[in-house]
């Protein structure tokens, strides 16, 4: 039985966290547990993608005797568990793959190690639970294992401040996430979710479990203005914790929201998607203008994280509009279109934080102005960082293009909706998402240009060498599938069809239906995209070009000094950095979100010390909300802390008055 | 049989956008020089441009990797594919089908990501300006082409160019300001991707006016051939989006015969020429502007696009 | 009424309203009241293609007074008051024009979803006048509100008046002697304007609203 198989992988998994706790000071632990660890993913990721792909709507159920006496543990995989039990395991077994070679470098093994699995297995646990209780349970587990591996190194500097941060926001989901299931459950206190299914709540208490559902799993996810987190967070892990938080557990609380929302609340109504898609459009382009502003190789990587995570909402609202409207094709392909972009952001998030963590191993620098020119010393992360870029900038014929294209075809379906508010609201979340697709392409250029081209900046990039081999392993089996989802996509959107079969009714056409591997999202005198022959066109295109120029032009190539107008500078400094990169775009943007203001401090003439550019970049979400928030808690801190200071008859008074007003709500009560 | 027919078409229209391309940069700036009472080049410098630097040997930068090397040919073959998926003669071809407008403009964006990684390469700071100019402008120039893309989906229930085509010569469309919107808008994004006046200078010597140029300062000999004609092809595929969209009289549909196909042809002439004399009257009438003024002029095309979108829903009210 | 009819009704109405966002979009004092020129003539061809598919001679004449008086005579005054009191400034918006933009987006959206469900009984032809009516007249406010000039908010109040009659040529049937007085009184506005105009500008030396409030007399 597939569940069953799948809770002693989970068990497995847990009991190598509780080894690792013990034998975490002998060397070869790192080893023994990141190859376990790699060794239960991959059952994992076969049993799921085997239910997966078998297609169909079947499910499996189990039930153990754990937890509450009266409920018990109830598990179940069906296709969208099994989807995320592949995207999980997915990452699970590259970052472990990615561990065996760098965690060598770790210098606080104990820390890691134990919670490594423990953070896989509560991963886990979450997608095939079927009850309020054990969905909690699993999810606090995955946030407090994942907290612990985010303060693996507390005395870093700001470490200590973003796990206090990532406790607190992470309390807080979990606490909406309790209210949502105690609505959902209403007051007959059924928390298995068969019973929530087919309990029917009322059109405001369902809202209120929307509400409540975005703000848990969205900030878990990492929605704006919930998002706070992720920069502080993500980039404070080790490298492949970074990619396992950014790339799987954000998709585990999409998982959640679909579970919740398209699952157990039943039929949605159209302005629950209007909603949706608003907040994911806004994400998408606030993520990506984060992006633009960092230096930090992980931050900024943290920040696409989130405008991926607005891209994967706007198409779960699209489903939800549409299936408002009684129509299941279109609804079908926000739903593809969501999900496949959940699987490819997974891969290539996963690649360019294993990509980022070489550049760390490697010159023990995260900021992009201190490398340059670390394709000459290290290329083969290079290469894979280049494939993840283009991926992740949706450009043709990689992934990331194929699931946003589907996503444009979703939003281009718009018209066809009844509500005027939604036939304005998507075309122009539309302009926001071709927006963040294009800042996306910009920053990455910058990412990988000045990390990776150019000429060294310092010393640690002058003197990079290529990280191990089971680093380049892990990277280039995520190269392959960014190729192979992209061209072929058609095989991944037949996968989904199960998925969203069973939550929405309908799915794509199938590839059997059509020629040369072609998708094709609503029908084929529509639209029609083959990743295959473009790849085909470009590289025959490409190869013809070279080969002719070659054989009958010139093919000599001679090393010489850069051109650089005349008058090259020897000096590397004189170079662009990636604040000058994003000067134009934070002139343009900037000024109006950030409140970026520059000031160049010149000194007189005559007088030869240096000039300094001062840019100032403020966070008018943390300023407006989260700061006002601390006040107000601390400001409520201060007046209840009289409590701690009373006389015994002040404390002997409150237990008087306490007893005498429950008497009294007992009383009315009755 | 009709298979290889089929193909043969595609690769003949492959074949004409290649060797078109660099006459309508020497038309264009042949009708330039004239409105400036100068003789200027002959219409087939480009090409004899094309084969001297091709011929020549490239020097490389040594700080230089192998991305500076290979992004010419990328540029080129992505540039030369989408080319030949935009239709010019006829539509319909057999390979159109593997990519629609929003992918077309993907492809574009492709070259150009290539492309700016090139100029990051060399480490120069003139290349950090190409780069991160472009992008800039990029970034505002893509929604917008999108936002028209989405005007036409509207009006024609599709994003597949030959649809799109085929459903605006029909009786239904009419007379509409969205169309005009539309079009306005997309001629600012073709202004603004092709580098020309008043986005940026084609023909400026000043590094720091740049933003094209810019980018491709270290390239020599046959990279910087493939670059060039990359260039040319760009604003041929430009000028045939909006001819086979806006103006789609004339075209053969696929498989109406040899005759169809060459009256197609010169019609598809006729437009190119149209086209790049309005394009060389515009950039000798209007000034270059301010790099700090282009985000208002893409803001605008961004805007008309969208209105033009808005201005649709309200028409299509029964 | 036929397609080519609606049609050509239709481009006249949704060229007004781009000429509105042409208004937002300048900077330049000189462009600004020949946009507006330009605006009249746009209104003014609009009531004369209505005056030809609804059998309406009057409303040529509404045509020809819109033309002569708002698009010759006004603009013509303007630039000589703008030549007297020496102003070829350019005019700062409050916020960006990126900003001003997008709001006359919102702007326009919001009248399309306020009036085409209300008017869901009346002809196809009066449903989309009043929608874009209602944008040129929430993009005159727009214009008046986000300018600091006190010429441009003279333009947008007078767009404001194209916008209406925009309205009312589409709902079919407005008399002459409505547009008679409305011409006049916009005249006797323009002229009491003009004449303010040139005494803030003896007082003050400029035309400034940011600066002429410092002078309003109560105290802060």
């Amino acid at each position: 039985m597939a569940v069953a198989a799948l809770l002693w992988c989970i068990a497995a998994l847990l009991a190598t966290g509780v080894c690792g706790v013990a034998a975490a000071r002998y060397k070869a632990a790192t080893a023994a547990v990141y190859a376990v660890a790699l060794l239960v993913s991959a059952v994992a990721l076969f049993i799921g993608a085997s239910f997966l792909l078998h297609g169909g709507a079947r499910s499996e159920a189990l039930t153990l005797p754990l937890g509450l006496p009266w409920l018990g543990a109830h598990f179940r995989i069906d296709s969208l568990a099994a989807l995320f039990l592949v995207v999980a395991n997915l990452g699970g077994l590259t970052a472990s793959l990615y561990g065996l070679g760098y965690g060598r470098h770790e210098e606080a093994p104990a820390r890691v190690l134990p919670f490594f699995p423990a953070f896989l297995a509560g991963m886990n646990l979450v997608v095939l639970a079927d009850d309020a209780f054990t969905f909690l349970f699993s999810w606090e587990f995955m946030s407090l294992s994942s907290w612990a591996l985010v303060m693996a190194h507390h005395r870093r500097p700001g470490n200590a401040a973003a796990g206090y941060v990532y406790l607190l926001m992470a309390s807080f989901g979990t606490l909406a996430l309790l209210l949502a299931f105690g609505l959902l459950a209403g007051s007959a206190g059924g928390y298995a979710f068969e019973s929530i299914r087919s309990a029917t709540a009322s059109d405001e208490v369902s809202a209120v479990v929307l509400a409540l559902v975005l703000v848990g799993a969205g900030s878990k996810a990492g929605l704006v203005p919930l998002h706070v987190w992720l920069p502080l967070a993500h980039p404070a892990a080790p490298s492949h914790v970074s990619a396992l938080m950014s790339g799987v557990m954000t998709k585990v609380a999409v998982y959640g929201f679909a579970r919740i929302v398209l699952d157990l609340l039943g039929p949605p109504l159209w302005w629950w998607g209007a909603l949706v898609i608003l907040l994911g459009g806004m994400t998408a382009v606030l993520g990506v203008l984060h992006a633009l502003m960092e230096h930090d190789l992980k931050r900024l990587l943290a920040y696409h994280t989130v405008e991926n995570i607005g891209i994967i909402f706007i198409g779960l609202g699209l489903a939800l509009a549409f299936e408002a409207n009684a129509m299941p094709a279109a609804a079908a392909l926000g739903l593809t279109a969501a999900l496949f972009h959940v699987f490819n952001h997974s891969v290539f998030k996963s690649l360019l934080f294993y990509g980022a963590g070489a550049v760390l191993t490697a010159t023990g620098e995260r900021d992009m102005e201190k490398l340059g020119g670390l394709i000459h010393r290290m290329p083969y992360t290079a290469f894979a960082f280049l494939v993840g870029s283009a991926a992740i900038s949706a450009l043709p014929p990689f992934n990331g293009f194929a699931s946003e294209w589907l996503t444009f075809q979703a939003i281009l379906l718009s018209p066809a909706l009844p509500q005027w508010l939604l036939k304005f609201l998507v075309p122009a979340v539309g302009a926001m998402l071709a927006l963040s697709a294009a800042l996306a392409a910009a920053c990455f250029v910058k990412a990988f240009g000045i990390t990776f081209l150019g000429r060294p900046r310092t010393e640690a990039a002058r003197t990079a060498g290529e990280v191990d081999a089971a680093s380049l392993v892990a990277m280039y089996t995520l190269v392959a599938l960014c190729l192979i989802a992209g061209i072929l996509p058609a095989y991944f959107i037949d996968a989904l069809a199960s998925v969203t079969h069973a939550l929405v009714g309908d799915s794509l056409p199938s590839r059997q239906g059509l020629e040369w591997l072609t998708i094709v999202p609503i029908e084929e005198s529509r639209s029609s995209y083959n990743g295959l022959l473009l790849l085909a066109f470009i590289a025959a295109s490409a190869g013809l070009t070279a080969e002719v120029i070659h054989r009958w032009a010139s093919n000599l190539t001679r090393k010489s000094d850069a051109w650089d107008c005349g008058f090259p500078d020897p000096s590397p400094a004189t170079q662009y950095t990636a604040g000058s990169f994003s000067q134009p775009i934070r002139r343009v943007f900037g000024t109006v979100v950030f409140r970026a203001r520059e000031d160049v401090d010149m000194p007189a003439p005559g007088d030869s010390r240096a000039a300094r550019l001062h840019v100032e970049l403020r966070d008018l979400l943390w300023e407006t909300l989260y700061l006002p928030a601390a006040a107000l808690v601390g400001f409520a801190a201060e007046k209840l802390n009289r409590v701690q200071f009373m006389t015994i008859r002040g404390y002997l008074t409150l237990v008087f008055a306490a007893l005498v007003v429950l008497l009294a709500i007992l009383a009315i009560w009755q | 049989m009709a298979v290889i027919l089929d193909l043969l078409v595609q690769l003949c229209q492959m074949l004409i956008v290649l060797a078109l391309a660099p006459l309508l940069t020497g038309f264009v700036r042949k009708v330039k020089a004239h409105l400036l009472r100068r003789q200027g080049p002959p219409l087939l410098q480009p090409y004899r441009d094309l084969l001297r630097l091709v011929r020549k040997e490239a020097v490389v930068a040594a700080s230089a990797s192998w991305v500076f090397r290979a992004a010419p040919y990328l540029v080129f073959g992505t540039t030369w594919v989408a080319a030949a998926l935009v239709p010019t003669f006829a539509t319909g071809l057999i390979f159109s089908y593997a990519a629609d407008m929003i992918a077309i403009v993907a492809l574009l964006g492709s070259a150009r990501f290539m492309l700016a990684l090139a100029g990051l390469d060399v480490g120069t700071s003139f290349g950090g300006i190409g780069s991160s100019r472009e992008m800039m402008i990029a970034s505002l120039a893509e929604p917008a082409m999108l936002m028209a893309v989405f005007t036409l989906s509207l009006l024609a229930g599709s994003t597949q160019l030959s649809f799109i085509a085929a459903s605006l010569q029909g009786p239904e469309t009419g007379l509409r300001i969205s169309l005009a919107l539309a079009l306005v808008a997309l001629v600012m994004v073709a202004i603004a991707e092709n580098a020309r006046i008043p986005i940026d200078n084609p023909a400026t010597h000043l590094e720091l006016t740049m933003v094209h140029e810019a980018m491709i300062l270290e390239y020599s000999g046959r990279h910087l051939a493939l670059i060039e004609a990359a260039s040319y092809l760009k604003l041929l595929l430009y000028l045939s989006i909006i001819a086979c969209v806006f103006f789609p009289w004339g075209v053969a549909v696929s498989g109406q015969g040899f005759g169809a196909y060459l009256a197609g042809a010169g019609m598809y002439a006729v437009k190119l020429a149209g086209g790049g004399l309005l394009l060389a009257v515009f950039e000798t009438a209007i000034a270059k502007m301010r790099v700090f003024r282009v985000p208002d002029f893409l803001g605008a095309a961004l805007m008309l696009g969208f209105l033009a979108a808005l201005l649709l829903f309200v028409s299509r009210v029964t | 009424m036929d397609q080519i009819a609606l049609d050509v009704a239709h481009l006249f109405a949704g060229g007004l309203v781009l000429v509105s966002f042409m208004l937002l979009y300048q900077d330049r004092m000189s462009g600004l009241v020949n946009t507006f020129a330009l605006h009249a003539l746009v209104v003014s061809l609009s009531v004369a293609w209505q005056a030809y598919i609804q059998h309406a001679p009057h409303l040529y004449i509404t045509a020809s007074i819109a033309l002569l008086v708002k698009a010759i005579v006004i603009p013509t005054a303007l630039h000589r008051i703008i030549v007297r009191l020496g102003i070829h400034r350019t005019i700062e918006p409050v916020v960006g024009v990126g900003q001003t933009m997008l709001a006359g987006i919102g702007l326009v959206a919001l009248s399309i979803m306020v009036m085409l469900p209300i008017t869901a009984a009346a002809g196809t032809l009066a449903r989309e006048d009043l929608a874009f009516a209602l944008s040129v007249v929430l993009l005159g406010l727009l214009m008046m509100i986000s300018r600091r000039n006190a010429v441009s908010q003279v333009i947008g109040f007078m767009s404001i008046e194209n916008g209406l009659i925009l309205a009312a040529t589409g709902a079919k049937g407005m008399p002459l002697v409505v547009e008679i007085s409305v011409a006049f009184s916009i005249l006797v506005a323009l002229i009491v304007i003009g004449v303010f105009l040139f005494r803030i500008r003896e007082r003050f030396e400029t035309v400034d609203i940011h600066e002429l409030h410092e002078h309003r007399g109560e105290q802060p």
